[in-house]
């Protein structure tokens, strides 16, 4: 069992030493999902068989010196809107029941390459498109903190996964906060990086300019070194950003080289706007404790007016829904996935297939961004949210002329309670206040645990950065996490 | 009828690229195949696939909208056309709407009145949708994705035609101008060119435009003419009957001569276009700009000049030979080869252009190469063959592409050069017609033609004519 | 609730993109969308006067692939997850009839 409270890292180190392989951590996270999966339900599939195969094989090319590097040998959980070849990939919806790709997503390629061993495909919302993960086609998935609460969402399974120790670390992807928010509820580390720096090749699109996939991880040395493994620049992904380039500003790939502890002068920027109300108070005082320790250890804190976001949400529903409309047209029944089982003539079939196949989240998005595209209303709200994201950009540009990194909340409360959330979407909607605008602008985000709530559910720290800036950002979490008593030693 | 109707016609012509590989992925645009064998994620549409644009197919836009005296974007965007369609592998098409890489633009065209500039709106790059195969045993349709992203450009023009001879002129004009640049070859029948028809009919002198129809699948020049004139006769009819045209797309059926309503409660219309975000906008730069211009090659009006100046061959063998891209191309390769122009032109224009009449087959088709037909004018300069001859072995080039010196050696075919057994030839055949040989000298000066066809005949048109008329001059 | 969605609407959205819904599940729907465009509608408050809509976020331009055949046939990969197929081809309802 004490394999099991390692961090990837170390994880990797001790198997490199020779005192364990990647076979017996493999069989050891295999043995918690025995142990605790048919209650958090973290994955869609577990390859047991898979992954041990290549655990083996991983093993002996560790020993034959080929694979030297950080997280070789670490069992990891993908998301399952990330393409894995010949393993099923069902975004967990029906509609992609029978999936197998015949790719893999360019950042499992780089995580296979450095040697991690693949162990399932983690549970998540339909599509990604929620905030519990309650809208999986396969079922909840539970808070392994408390397993009457959400894990969060869409990439809940992959933070219980890593919570609940069913991995050792997992890939997520955030378009509204997917990652952030559920790392936030989960207790763990979750990054989502500048938009660009992972390849999007083999994610399956929800909103195709606001998605970025990130890390899931037991602290911000496993969630730099995660990072540091998947990102590269992909001339596959027209919209991949090459950060060795002008327009990174050369920030380059070397995340781990930011692993300092130290934040003197570090200039933080506290937005008034991210603690009004609707902020529980439990979270608000985590969250400015967190600052203080930053501000102890040397950092200039300072409150200011970020402005705008209270049209984030609005902007982010807009274009995310618009863009998802037309990102999931691809699925109709002809070239892969569910087909309905009788139908009459070729538009009863798309119907009755889409229908059948989706569920009523992403029947609810598919529609209202149909609705916003279609003729007579794509000014109105479309292009409006386009000019909207402009001037959000823009406040966050202002911002980031002063401020080296932004602090606030990851979310607005803790986890809350299995099946609450749904009744009410705007309400829903409303959760993703701190994270979405993030996505808008295409800025570094990280969420780190920073305390509990009364009922010992986590408290989730967010630090944001200008674009390119993901180093700024580790090296303020890393300091922090020194000092926090929630960082590593946080385990259940 | 009582009034007078004015058609108005515009067009969009959709052409296929002759680019190696497909728009956004990295497989073949080569044609045949068996079904889905041409085919990745990309083009498949699959999950998590991305595009990725060639950068020919922005280098081939370019030096079209160039070429049709177009404005190029500094700046320009993809767009998704979003539709449900079997053919199309993502339910939605990567075009071009709201900044498209090529503007106002026109080219000019001979019309019976003259002169006249066909505007085009804009050029635009997009991909090609599967094919789509309908088995009637089965009651179902085949999907074969080959096709399915290869590029394509869509050039729309101003309502600025008035004719089907005009509508004929602007694509005859469209074609050479693309074939020239070597874009694409433009075939109609292939369906590398195709027109969809937009026309509306308004009362002679009237300012208003009328309700329009678009027309599509059209495949051929006379497929275009024909469908142009029952449009605009139904539609003619529909005004008289005190009827309204309906805005629709309608199918041209050019066995029935008819067009039909592509309606359905399913088509929406609506194809909530916007910028697709997958794709990075394009700012063509003035280095880009100067590159592809740079690269431009000489238009038929420039060559028309040079032609006149270098080659000294009459306007009208100038006008034909320029007219494809092919025909002028075979004809400066021969004449590079060190054959007299003239002489390369006679065969191209008379010849060549009556065996392809004869075997109804577009100049496009030749397979005859310069090495050849500069051989061929060789043998006949250096009297190896005369010219019955010449043309016998041409006709065999022309249907074989045959090397023309290995053939007339191999079949015997060289002219006789031994001036005693032709004397003795020319002797028995004055011998055996002297009636022509006496209506010679009594001043039928002609008579001697028949003399030559005997000798020639006897000789199985092994001989130089002339060399036959100076012998028999002497004999006589 | 400023956003009422008509039957014609939520009829109309659906062949857009092609879903059906029960009678139960349009009356959410058309109650669901008229909440969530009353919502969006806070963007209206926003003066966006000369703001240029942002697509993308970073100034990338030019992003291009050279025109070489990297792709072989890949049919059998292709066709692997197809509900139904024959002969290399996928198979659909007729299209025409
Ligand atoms: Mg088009
Ligand atoms: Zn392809």
């Amino acid at each position: 069992m004490e394999l099991l409270e390692l961090t990837a890292v170390q994880l990797s180190e001790k198997i490199k030493r020779g005192e364990t392989t990647a076979v017996l951590a493999t069989k050891a996270v295999l043995a918690q999902i025995e142990k605790t999966e048919s209650v958090y339900h973290c994955y869609v599939t577990v390859d047991q068989e898979g992954a041990l195969k290549k655990a083996e094989e991983v093993q002996q090319r560790i020993q034959a010196g080929e694979l030297t590097g950080p997280l070789a040998g670490v069992p990891v959980a993908v998301k399952d809107n990330l393409c894995t070849r010949d393993l099923l990939t069902t975004c967990s919806s029906r509609i992609l029941e029978n999936f197998i790709p015949t790719f893999s997503a360019e950042a499992v390629e780089n995580l296979e390459k450095a040697g991690a061993v693949i162990i399932g495909k983690t549970n998540m919302d339909e599509f990604a498109m929620g905030s519990t993960t309650e809208t999986s086609a396969y079922g909840v998935t539970r808070n392994p903190r408390n397993t009457e609460h959400v894990p969060g969402g869409s990439s809940g399974g992959s933070a219980a996964a890593v919570a609940g120790q069913e991995c050792f670390m997992a890939l997520g992807s955030d378009t509204g906060g997917s990652i952030r928010q559920p790392a936030s509820f989960c207790g763990v580390v979750g990054m989502k990086p500048t938009y660009g720096t992972i390849s999007r090749y083999g994610l399956i699109a929800y909103g195709s300019s606001l998605d970025q996939i990130g890390p899931l991880t037991k602290d911000v040395r496993d969630c730099a070194t995660l990072l540091e493994v998947m990102a590269s620049y992909d001339p596959k992904d027209s919209t991949s950003v090459d950060r060795r380039g002008d327009i990174a500003k050369k920030s380059g790939y070397d995340f781990t080289s930011a692993l300092v502890d130290d934040v003197k002068g570090m200039k933080i920027g506290i937005p008034r706007d991210y603690f009004g109300e609707g902020l529980d108070g439990k979270v608000r005082e985590a969250v400015l404790q967190a600052a203080d320790v930053l501000r102890e250890k040397g950092a200039i804190l300072e409150e200011f007016d970020l402005s705008l976001v209270d049209y984030a949400i609005p902007a982010y529903y807009t274009i995310a829904a618009a863009e998802a409309s037309s990102n999931l047209e691809r699925f109709d029944g002809i070239k892969y996935g569910y087909r309905t089982a009788e139908y009459d003539g070729l538009h009863n079939m798309y119907k009755k297939t889409r229908s059948e196949g989706f569920g009523p989240e992403v029947k609810r998005r598919i529609m209202l961004g149909s609705f916003v595209l279609s003729s007579g209303y794509y000014d109105a709200y479309y292009l409006k949210a386009l000019r909207v994201k402009a001037l959000i950009k823009k406040a966050f540009d202002e911002a980031f002329a002063k401020y080296d990194v932004i602090l606030g909340p990851a979310a607005p409360t803790t986890a809350p309670r299995l099946g609450q959330s749904l009744a009410d979407p705007i309400k829903m909607y409303l959760g993703d206040i701190y994270t979405v605008s993030v996505n808008l602008a295409g800025l570094p985000g990280i969420c780190l645990p920073c305390g509990t709530d009364s009922e010992g559910l986590p408290i989730g720290l967010q630090l944001i950065g200008d674009c390119f800036s993901e180093k700024k950002l580790i090296q303020t979490a890393y300091a922090y996490e020194r000092e926090s008593p929630y960082g590593t030693k946080y385990h259940i | 009828m009582s009034k007078q109707y004015e058609t108005v016609i515009g067009l969009e012509v959709h052409v296929e690229l002759a680019t190696k590989t497909k728009i956004f992925c990295g497989c073949s645009t080569a044609f045949g195949g068996a079904p889905n064998t041409h085919t990745c994620p990309v083009c498949t549409g699959m999950p998590g696939s991305l595009p990725v644009l060639n950068k020919q197919v922005l280098e081939y836009v370019i030096a079209v909208g160039l070429a049709t005296n177009c404005e190029i974007s500094h700046y320009s965007k993809f767009d998704r056309k979003n539709y449900f369609y079997p053919d199309n592998p993502q339910n939605y098409q990567i075009s071009q709407l709201y900044l498209p890489i090529c503007h106002d633009g026109g080219v000019e065209i001979e019309t019976e009145e003259g002169k006249k500039i066909v505007g085009i709106h804009e050029i635009h790059m997009e991909e090609d949708a599967g094919k789509l195969v309908h088995d009637d045993w089965e009651d179902c349709t085949m999907v074969d994705y080959n096709r399915s992203g290869v590029p394509l450009i869509e050039i729309v023009s101003e309502p600025d035609m008035r004719s089907a001879e005009e509508v004929i002129a602007y694509l005859e004009k469209l074609r050479l101008l693309i074939q020239y640049l070597g874009a694409s070859d433009c075939k109609l029948q292939e369906g590398s060119m195709r027109a969809d028809v937009n026309l509306s009919i308004r009362e002679a002198g009237a300012e208003k435009m009328g309700t329009r129809t678009e027309m599509k699948n059209l495949n051929s020049f006379k497929a275009i003419a024909r469908a142009i004139e029952g449009e605009r006769e139904r539609q003619i009819d529909l005004l008289e009957e005190g009827k309204e045209v309906i805005q629709e797309t309608r199918r041209w059926d050019d066995n029935k001569e008819y067009s039909y309503a592509m309606r359905s409660k399913e088509d929406a219309q609506d194809y909530r276009y916007f910028p697709d975000p997958d794709l990075a906008p394009i700012i063509v730069s003035d280095e880009l700009l100067r590159e592809i211009k740079s690269k431009e090659p000489e238009f038929p009006t420039e060559k028309m000049i040079r032609y006149k100046e270098e080659y000294g061959i009459p306007d009208y063998d100038i006008e034909i030979l320029t007219n494809t891209k092919h025909t002028a191309d075979l004809f400066e390769e021969t004449v590079a080869l060190g054959a007299d122009p003239k002489k390369v032109s006679n065969w191209l224009m008379g010849e060549t252009m009556r065996l392809l009449k004869e075997n109804a087959m577009e100049p496009e088709a030749i397979c005859f190469s310069p090495e050849n037909l500069a051989k061929l004018i060789q043998l006949v300069d250096s009297k190896a063959i005369n010219s019955t001859v010449a043309k016998e072995v041409f006709q065999e080039m022309f249907h074989h592409d045959i090397d023309p010196e290995q053939y007339v050696e191999e079949k015997g075919l060289k002219t006789v050069n031994d001036q005693g057994a032709l004397r003795k030839t020319i002797e028995e055949v004055m011998a055996r017609n002297p009636k022509s040989v006496e209506d010679y000298h009594n001043g039928k000066t002609k008579a001697i033609g028949a003399l030559v066809g005997q000798t020639m005949k006897a000789m199985q048109g092994k001989a130089d004519p002339a060399l036959i008329n100076q012998i028999l001059q002497e004999l006589l | 609730m400023a956003n009422i969605i008509s039957d014609e609407t939520i009829e109309y959205v659906g062949i857009l993109s092609k879903l059906e819904l029960s009678g139960e599940q349009k009356e959410q729907a058309k109650k669901d969308m008229g909440l969530m465009l009353d919502y969006i509608d806070q963007l209206s408050e926003l003066d966006t006067t000369g703001v240029e809509p942002m697509s993308h976020i970073f100034p990338i331009h030019n992003v291009f692939r050279q025109d070489t055949v990297t792709n072989g046939d890949d049919q059998e990969n292709i066709l692997r997850n197809a509900p139904e197929e024959r002969d290399g081809s996928f198979i659909v309802p007729k299209t025409v009839d």
